[in-house]
């Protein structure tokens, strides 16, 4: 387990400072709340590091418009007339990408603004625990640069879920967020949860806007949740169905969902589920008939879900239901039968 | 030494919870005095304290209001099961307080069942309001009207609600008469119209109306008719063929509502009929118009004629221009709300930029409450916003795109938040969004000594900026985090920053299984509750992250109404994950 050493100011270089201007606590100073440090010191506040002096691990909160890695330190925090060559963000100075690509980011212009804020608590120790930047600067600097990088890029397309650390360096607990690179740049990749607007005002707006015409219409794409219950499931979920284009992805999302129970056949698409969150349930499962997956229309009507295309399903869905198979019997097989006996 | 009576006295003055919290912390005889007085009880966190702990301190309460899940929640960011059951409290209570009067609930999970017992426990039940609240039926309010012979108000805000039938208004009895306030605009399903227009008529206390979609515009002015002391009206589905007679009777009756201040629903707007409010615009001091999809014209009509207004809520429909005429008219404006028209379009169609914001922030002098969400931001806007108004004490900005910098100077945003914390001292909520490293947070750690609550989403660079914000905010209560390259160092080390907060939520971060459970251990205080909906999830190894963890402090120890994708870390003795 890694100690939760932030390294202490003083450590190696002198380096300036820690300005009184800052408040408190301006150094990342080592708490040892739970004695896990190697430190014998309690309660500490400018406790001398151990020696991990090496400049290359250091991290500091430089100016704003410095450009590398190789700074000065004494020319810090003079002023901020002077934006010289500090990194303004060197958080692993060994992994080149996150400087450059962080640095593209600063434009001088704008340094001047706080000058209080700057002149008091630029100079920020960071953490300078050996073991953890040597990790870090190991194996997994490259995927880690690729990730930062991908991360600074605007449209992109964080899925928002940290992937199970498949690619995790043993032992480096801050691993860096594996973004889910493989996903193509989607259109729009949905975020779950964001913008952080309730579902009840993304459904709103949906039904509002195809009613108004006074609004310019377009092609809807507000968000669409409804509620997914299952048969035996202690809680509903909620999904939206236009996060989805096809019948194949709902299912394998519900099947994800709900993996501990099988999901039988559903229109053009089926394919059992797989997965299990208790081997009881799963068994009293297959022995019985395979799950359906049923949807309440506008009407009120429960229909089978995959006979009618995606884009009128979705009108008319208002919420699902993973029905065993034997209770499904006798269900309008599909809204195309329904239309047919109206008109 | 006073007398009792006198300490007694001294305390009816003290309303604000951390009043009499601190008040009862000054002597023992203070303490007891105080708790046998207290009527109020507010528990921001059902599971910070167990409901008799809380009956056995305080005897004689009135009204308890209980929040649930955390604020997240609203967003779907918290799985359907994770907990904030109410149902133990109101079986505790329903026991200990037979005459309890008001139930406030916010985010929590109420069951038919749990209504049924309100109903029929409390004589003299009087306030019931649920805020986002679901589990419950339309049975359940049923039961609530049948019963409750004293009921003033029902404030349904924003619940889901299982609309069983439209029936459940009907249970009011006929010689049910001191309704002050009816809030059913989150339910869909239609109310028998004659029975609500009876309620209304034998309802002369009546001063907060909000109906839901399904009643006609048609009926509003019927209704408004039999309640011309109103002071609170929402309106149903604000749409209809245009008639002539309708329109009329509509505005005449909105002419002789003269107590009317708040405006809200307007679903389906049809913008012909919007100018049957002018008459009652100079009264309002609240409009919510953030149904009402109907382009910036109409709206700003409005809002120029809104000279009282203190608060507005609308959509981004109303554009670059609506906001300046809002700057110019509404001078008394205190909040302001702006909600996107269409969360996810690509391509942005409506004219609204960070220069609404701006002007608003010039010609509003009271401003002192924004949520705005906007496509674009720049430093200047928001350091021009904070100079304009240092009287902020809330400022939520949500950019819709994530990690978006500043669109002039392609900078990050990190300037204008640091401007924002730095300028506006009382600030107590703030939520950023945009491009934003650390230094943003080293600025907010300086800086926002007042702040409360603070949401944090696609931000930072590393520890360091989670560093900052524990170790410097010192008013810190609730802090809210998604997608952030924060982990366990920072964490760990504020671990007894985290006793002094309410809550903490990290979902998609950095930390691990191991810095959860030795966090869980180590400190007894808290409860870490990772959720984590992987299959595999007890395999993973320690270092792994969790997808989401719920940090709060409690004094309850851990709770066991988990579902298995909660584990509270670190409570076990053989240090296996707890498997509740």
């Amino acid at each position: 387990m890694s100690s939760p050493l932030l390294g202490i100011e003083g450590g190696g270089q002198a380096n300036a400072s820690m300005e009184s201007g800052f408040p408190k606590n301006p150094t990342f100073t080592e708490r040892n709340y739970l004695g896990l440090s190697d430190c014998s010191s309690v309660d500490s506040s400018n406790v001398p590091s151990p020696c991990l002096n090496l400049k290359a691990t250091e991290l500091r909160l430089g100016l704003p418009g410095s450009q590398s890695p190789d700074r000065d330190p004494e020319s810090s925090l003079t002023s901020s007339e002077k934006l010289d060559e500090k990194p303004l963000f060197p958080l692993l100075p060994s992994i080149d990408g996150i400087c450059s690509s962080s640095t593209k980011t600063v434009v001088s212009g704008h340094k001047r603004i706080f000058t209080d804020a700057m002149d008091s608590c630029s100079e920020i120790k960071g953490l300078s625990d050996g073991s953890w930047l040597s990790a870090a600067s190991g194996s997994d600097s490259d995927p880690s640069k690729s990730v930062i990088q991908g991360k600074f890029s605007t449209n992109s397309n964080v899925k928002g879920n940290v992937s199970s650390g498949d690619q995790v360096a043993k032992g480096v607990t801050t691993n860096l967020n594996k973004v889910n690179a493989s996903n193509p740049p989607a259109a729009k990749a949905q975020v779950v949860g964001w913008p952080p607007v309730r579902s009840f005002r993304k459904n709103i707006l949906a039904t509002s806007s195809k009613n108004n015409d006074e609004v310019d219409k377009k092609p809807c794409s507000a968000a669409l949740f409804v509620k997914v219950s299952m048969d035996g499931a202690p809680y509903l979920r909620k999904v939206d169905l236009r996060g989805y284009s096809s019948y194949q992805q709902l299912s394998s999302a519900l099947e994800k969902m709900f993996t501990c129970f099988t999901i039988g056949q559903c229109g053009s698409q089926g394919g059992p589920g797989k997965g299990n969150l208790s081997e009881s349930k799963l068994r009293d499962l297959l022995h019985g008939s395979g799950y359906v997956l049923t949807y309440e229309d506008k009407d009120g009507d429960w229909m089978l879900v995959g006979d009618v295309p995606w884009d009128m399903f979705i009108g008319s869905c208002k919420r699902l239901k993973i029905m065993k198979g034997s209770d499904a019997i006798g269900l309008a097989p599909g809204a195309t039968e329904k239309s047919k006996n109206r008109s | 030494m006073f007398p009792e009576e006198v300490l007694e006295h001294v305390f009816s003055f003290l309303n604000s919870h951390t009043d009499r919290n601190t008040a009862s912390l000054v002597c023992k005889s203070w303490y007891e005095m105080e708790r046998w007085c207290r009527k109020r009880v507010f528990i921001g966190n059902c599971y910070a304290v167990n409901p008799r702990v809380v009956i056995r301190r305080f005897p004689e309460v009135k009204s308890v209001e209980l929040k649930g899940k955390p604020h997240f929640a609203d967003f779907n960011l918290v799985p359907e099961g994770w907990g904030g059951y109410v149902y133990p409290w109101i079986v505790e209570i329903a026991r200990a307080y037979p005459w309890l009067e008001e139930i406030r609930l916010k985010r929590m999970v109420v069951t038919d069942e749990c209504l049924e017992i309100v109903a029929k426990s409390f004589r003299n039940f009087r306030v019931l309001v649920l805020e986002s609240c679901e589990g419950f039926s339309t049975d359940g309010l049923a039961a609530v009207a049948a019963n409750c012979r004293n009921l003033r108000v029902l404030d349904l805000r924003e619940c889901e609600v299982e609309e069983l039938s439209g029936h459940w208004l009907s249970h009011f009895p006929d010689s049910f008469t001191s309704l002050e306030s009816l809030n059913m605009a989150c339910l869909g399903s239609e109310v028998s119209f004659s029975a609500l227009e009876r309620l209304v008529a034998r309802s002369p206390n009546l001063k907060t109306l909000r109906l839901n979609r399904t009643v006609p515009i048609e009926k509003l002015s019927t209704l408004l008719q039999r309640a011309p002391q109103l002071v609170d009206f929402g309106t149903g589905a604000y749409s209809a063929e245009i008639r002539q007679d309708v329109y009329s009777r509509l505005a005449d009756a909105f002419s002789r509502s003269k107590n009317l201040k708040s405006l809200s629903g307007f679903w389906d707007v049809t913008p012909a009929y919007l100018p049957a409010i002018y008459s009652v615009c100079s009264q309002l001091t609240s409009l919510n118009l953030s149904y009402a999809a109907t382009r910036s014209p109409d709206l700003t009509k409005i809002v120029s004629q809104c000279y009282n207004l203190q608060r507005l809520v609308v959509l981004d429909y109303i554009e670059d221009t609506g906001l300046n005429t809002v700057s110019m008219s509404c001078k008394d404006l205190r909040e302001l709300v702006v909600f996107p028209s269409d969360p996810f379009v690509g391509e942005v169609d409506v004219l609204l930029t960070e220069q609404g914001l701006v002007s608003v922030s010039q010609g509003c002098s009271k401003l002192q409450s924004v949520l705005y969400f906007c496509h674009q931001m720049s430093n200047s806007a928001l350091i021009s916003i904070s100079k304009n108004r240092p009287n902020l004490t809330c400022f939520r900005l949500c950019i819709i795109e994530p990690r978006v910098p500043d669109y002039v100077t392609h900078e990050p945003l990190d300037v204008g938040f640091g401007s924002i914390v730095e300028n506006c001292k009382q600030l107590t909520r703030l939520s950023m969004s945009g491009l934003l490293t650390d230094r943003v947070f080293e600025y907010i750690g300086t800086h926002a000594k007042n702040l409360d609550m603070l949401s944090i989403a696609f931000a930072g660079d590393s520890d360091l900026g989670l560093h900052h914000v524990l170790s410097g905010c010192d008013s810190l209560r609730k802090l809210e985090i998604r997608d952030c390259p924060f982990g366990d160092k920072a964490l760990l080390a504020n671990a007894s920053k985290l006793e002094k907060m309410r809550s903490l939520w990290m979902s998609s971060c950095l930390v691990s299984f191991g810095a959860c459970k030795l966090l869980g251990q180590k400190m007894p205080g808290l409860n870490v509750e990772v959720i984590d909906e992987r299959e595999n999830v007890n395999s993973l190894p320690e270092y792994v992250p969790v997808e989401k963890v719920y940090i709060y402090r409690t004094v309850s120890g851990q709770r066991f109404d988990t579902p298995d994708f909660v584990r509270i870390m670190g409570k076990d003795k053989d240090d296996l994950y707890n498997l509740s």
